[in-house]
């Protein structure tokens, strides 16, 4: 579901086919559109876009509701062990069922929530430990909760099980057929493929792209699914899992090294100005303590470790190892907000590496304008970008709204190396790290990406070395030497490239006092004796000389020897839940990592005699778990990290040890998924009074203006999507002669039905209009698109490729011209794959 | 640049083969002879260097291959790859056109403001002037501290360290090692409109 894997990740769907063709696995396609995934698939179910948490809700209620699920002791053994199912939570707890389509806590404006409800009941907290592990976890012991309350016979109304069934009480066949236009019958064969396909011998996998995340309730989709998968045993197993399937060579690790405004590396939160985050110790305390009985107990490793790498010797613990001259965020920074504050002159520099707003962004248009108010605009790029060009073709500039004499915008090109042109490594949507060499120089003045970034730094810190203002600090003591040796540029005609080699062992982390890289993260320090760039990638360069992202030995299964998966060669996450609660095998197919009590677990007991008892697996899997702790072994409770985890604590990165069907943290819009509408939609809710996400993202501003619920003026929905000849807004796509004529140009898919109504002719021009824009395309008159009848009213859905702008060899207008700027509340995505418009016959301007 | 159909196909017709190969791999489910046949692509003579496809998040596995005169002359699937075994889609077996490709710009171009036109400039002088531009705009847009909501209908002064007038958007086909080394950089120097495609 919202994905079409054959069309954008072709390769990858290589593997489903062969289960298909070679194990019988039986494929089902759950998507708006008949796609070329459909085409391969045993069945396809179409279903609007935007309904998918009305369709996962019931294949919730319809698991949790069957005979099976409720007699075969795998579900209950796996469920209650496993995850958050007979957790209690807070009787004060008021569901979408008794709110109308809120949950407690909202605030009276509506616009946030506030989660106290949302917890659990817990014992009495532990008597306070002693302590003497460490300056910051030693604070972090006296915080430790008490243990989440149970209920394992499922039965108390408040434990999370029984919140969940009442929550999708009413998500029924019926309801599906009415909110999502598929057919009863459709859904009931995909609710009993899965069931069928889960258990102790066989596992389910449930695969999604960016057809799930860019909604208002993206991150609330895939909870849905993986709650699903939870609830079907389907996760920490082989074969089973959620599956994102990202979207670009190293989204993965962008992500993981985040260059995004929230993050810091490894999934450390960004210091917040409105957080109590004053000094390094609040900034650890209001982070790690309520994940602290998680593996994120280690948080303070983390962290200390993080500015050491920063800072290098400057960081001490007498200046809290830098902390106070780190950046803090005030507010939401990401894309949207960004290009906004633009557009209000609130920005005048920026940096544009490998991106096309100009294309790629939402609302596109304004993403254009705002451009033009910049003092200065940096862009590193292959050729000449939509967004590099913008102040002398834009279609702003050709209509006349903007006069390129008037935009006093600075713009640098710099030409940049491709991928072959340099050594460096991606980190791919399997966790799975990949180094790739050098093979030439890159043309003329073209560089690296990291060449630009550290040579800017050092221009910088020369610039700075004589600053005696503690504003300069940061940028005057950040460790920042990555000259390459001289064996690693002897071959190549450039020679001041930094080695990528000396940026991932940072990145892998040193003890300080040697320099030597570290094995593994159980190896970090929070004394500043060690310093990592990003603990999860720990392991990458296990000892001086070995890069472990180069390994390059293929097997027939998990090809351990192949490249490097974060965590510590971890393919499978959580994959202690491959064996069951006493630590065997679920099942011989399913045999992935399983507990041996005779093996020889490395450690002596007091007396010197062996301690037998380790968890392993023969594939040469990392283990996703405490190396040692028997299955049995109960917690401790005035302990952190492993030490308050029990041996069936199998989610080690949750603070309870579950995987949770209920969250009674981390997400801004509710402890459970719930079917909301898009932002725009042609029809009201109809499974509560509360129409879409009530703490959306939402931006009225002048040129981001919202259609209404059922606005009459834009009946039609539409999903912007990608084709495999091209990739994104087109940069490494449409200059390529070979790519730019297999899809030379943007098209619209529409249905025969909507066709007829519109007049509209296969191949002829339509232009489809939005409040921020009009574009015009070749309509591809198409039964691949149907019309969706949604509680007795015809809906039509409109389908959009977006890679194509005025640039380059295939030219097209850009469909982003017509999204507006709204988003996930979690995480500021947007909702580009659903909105509404008008679609007429003909092109722009009224021509034909 | 317009380039004709007749032209198109007259680029395309030297690559046929590593379309082919790459199509085999899509089209026939029987992974195992694709592979084979994959591997029996007609990669060109001379030194291979291990690559990874600078497109999608599958990470498939490349062949880059450099002639003695250290020119890249083809690249193709790699065969040893559990991922990929050789195969690669459209876009992969494109990637040699985004190496060689007469349209890809090798030197600095600058607009100046209110310009209307590219000048080629020296790349050290861009650097030197981005490095000003950089430094100006943050010293002149530095925040030590800010008013911030205290969460009880007032302010609280808070230590932010921060400056909003500078922002980076950056792609996610770009080195780890890249982003490692830019989000500290950014941090450094205070900017934290710090944005990735990764969010989209
Ligand atoms: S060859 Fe295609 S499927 Fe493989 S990584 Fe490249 S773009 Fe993705």
């Amino acid at each position: 579901m919202g994905s079409n894997m054959a069309e954008c990740h072709p390769v990858a769907f290589r593997w489903p086919l062969k289960a298909r063709t070679d194990h019988d696995a039986v494929l089902m396609h759950v998507d708006p559109r008949f796609t070329r995934t459909s085409a391969a698939c045993n069945l396809h179910v179409p279903i609007r876009a935007g309904s998918d948490i009305a369709f996962l809700g019931a294949l919730i209620k319809f698991v949790i509701n069957s005979k099976r699920w409720n007699e075969d002791p795998f579900f209950r053994e796996y469920v209650v062990n496993y995850t958050n199912a007979a957790t209690l939570v807070n009787p004060e707890f008021r569901d979408t069922e008794e709110l109308d389509g809120v949950f407690s806590g909202l605030a009276p404006d509506g616009k946030s929530y506030a989660n106290a409800t949302w917890s659990y009941q817990r014992n009495q907290a532990p008597p306070k430990a002693k302590g003497g592990v460490g300056p910051f976890s030693d604070l972090l012991l006296q915080q430790v909760p008490g243990r989440p309350k149970t209920d394992p016979t499922l039965q108390d109304p408040n434990c999370v099980l029984q919140i969940v069934r009442k929550h999708y009480a009413r998500y029924t066949p019926d309801l599906v057929e009415k909110v999502c236009g598929c057919s009863a019958e459709q859904f009931l064969k995909v609710a009993q493929t899965m069931l069928d396909n889960s258990g102790r011998d066989k596992t389910a996998n449930i695969t999604y792209a960016v057809g799930w995340t860019q909604h208002t309730v993206g991150v609330q989709i895939i909870r849905a699914a993986a709650m699903l998968q939870a609830l079907l045993g389907n996760i920490g197993r082989p074969g089973g899992g959620v599956l994102a399937l990202r979207g670009h060579a190293t989204i993965q690790g962008s992500t993981d090294i985040a260059t995004l405004y929230h993050s810091l590396p490894a999934y450390l939160n960004m210091p917040d100005g409105r957080k109590k985050h004053d000094s390094l110790k609040e900034f650890i305390l209001t982070e790690a303590g309520p994940l602290a009985t998680s593996y994120w107990g280690n948080y303070p490793k983390f962290a200390v470790s993080y500015l050491k790498a920063q800072f290098g010797a400057a960081a001490t613990a007498e200046n809290d190892y830098g902390y106070d001259y780190h950046p803090k965020i005030t507010g939401d920074h990401s894309h949207m907000p960004m290009m906004l504050d633009m557009a209000a002159g609130k920005i005048k520099g920026f940096f544009v590496m490998g991106q096309n707003p100009a294309v790629g962004g939402q609302n596109a248009r304004l993403q254009r304008k705002a451009l033009a108010k910049l003092d200065w605009m940096v862009v590193r790029d292959y050729f000449e970008t939509e967004t590099a060009a913008f102040w002398r073709n834009s279609p702003e500039v050709l209509s006349g709204e903007l006069k390129t004499a008037d935009i006093k915008t600075e713009v640098f090109f710099l030409p940049a190396a491709a991928v072959a042109e340099m050594e460096g490594s991606f980190t791919n949507t399997q966790r799975l790290l990949q180094q790739h060499d050098k093979a030439a120089d890159p043309p003329g003045d073209a560089r690296s990406d990291s060449w630009f970034t550290y040579q800017l730094g050092k221009r910088l810190q020369k610039m700075y070395a004589d600053s005696a203002s503690n504003l300069d600090w940061g940028i005057k003591n950040l460790a920042w030497d990555y000259e390459p040796e001289a064996k690693e540029v002897a071959p190549w005609r450039i020679k001041d490239e930094p080695s990528a080699y000396k940026v991932l062992k940072e990145i892998n982390g040193v003890t300080v006092a040697d320099q030597k890289p570290l094995a593994t993260f159980a190896n970090l320090k929070e004394d500043g004796s060690t310093a990592c760039g990003a603990w999860i990638y720990t392991g990458v360069i296990p000892e001086d000389g070995k890069n472990n992202a180069a390994r390059r030995k293929p097997d027939q299964w998990i090809s351990p020897n192949w490249g490097f998966a974060w965590p510590a060669n971890r393919h499978i996450m959580y994959n202690r839940a491959s064996a069951d609660s006493q630590g065997k095998p679920w099942s011989e197919a399913k045999k992935l990592v399983f507990w041996d009590p005779d093996a020889d677990s490395g450690t002596k007991d007091p007396a010197g005699n062996t301690v037998r008892g380790k968890w392993v697996a023969p594939s040469g899997e990392g283990i996703d778990f405490q190396p040692t702790k028997a299955p049995t072994m109960v917690g401790k409770d005035a302990a952190l990290g492993f030490d308050w985890l029990s041996g069936n604590d199998a989610f080690i990165m949750r603070a309870d040890g579950k995987a949770w069907l209920f969250a009674p943290a981390g997400l801004v819009d509710g402890p459970l998924p719930t079917h909301y509408e898009p932002y725009e939609s042609p029809v009201a809710n109809r499974v509560y009074r509360q129409q879409s996400n009530p703490v959306a993202k939402v931006w009225r501003t002048e040129g981001n203006v919202y259609h209404g619920v059922a606005d009459p003026k834009y009946p039609i929905v539409v999903s912007t999507y990608r084709v495999t000849e091209h990739h994104l807004s087109g940069t490494m796509s449409r200059w390529l002669p070979w790519l730019a004529e297999l899809m030379p140009e943007l098209f619209c898919e529409v249905s025969p039905e909507l066709a007829a109504e519109k007049g509209i002719r296969n191949a002829g021009y339509v232009t489809i209009v939005t409040a921020r824009g009009e574009i015009e395309a070749r309509a591809l008159v198409t039964r691949r698109i149907k019309p969706f009848v949604i509680d007795g009213k015809k809906v039509h859905e409109i389908g959009l490729p977006w890679h194509w702008g005025w640039q380059g060899n295939a030219k097209g207008d850009v469909a982003n011209d017509l999204s507006a700027m709204v988003g996930d509340p979690n995480v500021s995505i947007h909702e580009g794959k659903v909105f509404t418009c008008d679609i007429r016959a003909g092109r722009k301007g009224g021509r034909s | 640049m317009a380039i004709s159909r007749r032209k198109f196909l007259k680029i395309t017709s030297g690559a046929i083969g590593g379309g082919v190969a790459a199509e085999i791999g899509i089209l026939n489910v029987d992974t195992a002879a694709a592979a084979a046949k994959a591997g029996k692509a007609p990669i060109k003579s001379g030194r291979q260097v291990a690559s990874i496809c600078p497109y999608c998040a599958v990470g498939c596995g490349q062949i880059v291959t450099v002639s003695d005169a250290g020119e890249i002359v083809d690249i193709q699937g790699n065969p040893d790859s559990p991922i990929n075994q050789g195969t690669l889609c459209p876009k992969g077996a494109a990637t040699y056109q985004l190496v060689k490709n007469e349209q890809r710009w090798s030197t600095v171009k600058y607009r100046a403001p209110g310009s209307d036109r590219w000048e080629e400039r020296p790349l050290e002088w861009a650097m030197s002037r981005i490095a000003e531009l950089t430094k100006k705009t943050r010293d002149a847009n530095f925040n030590e501290f800010q008013d911030l909501p205290d969460g009880k209908g007032g302010t609280v002064r808070k230590r932010v360290m921060n400056t909003y007038a500078i922002a980076s958007l950056g792609g996610a086909t770009m080195d780890n090692e890249w982003n490692y080394l830019h989000q500290k950089l950014m941090h450094a120097l205070g900017v934290v409109y710090l944005e990735n495609q990764a969010r989209i």
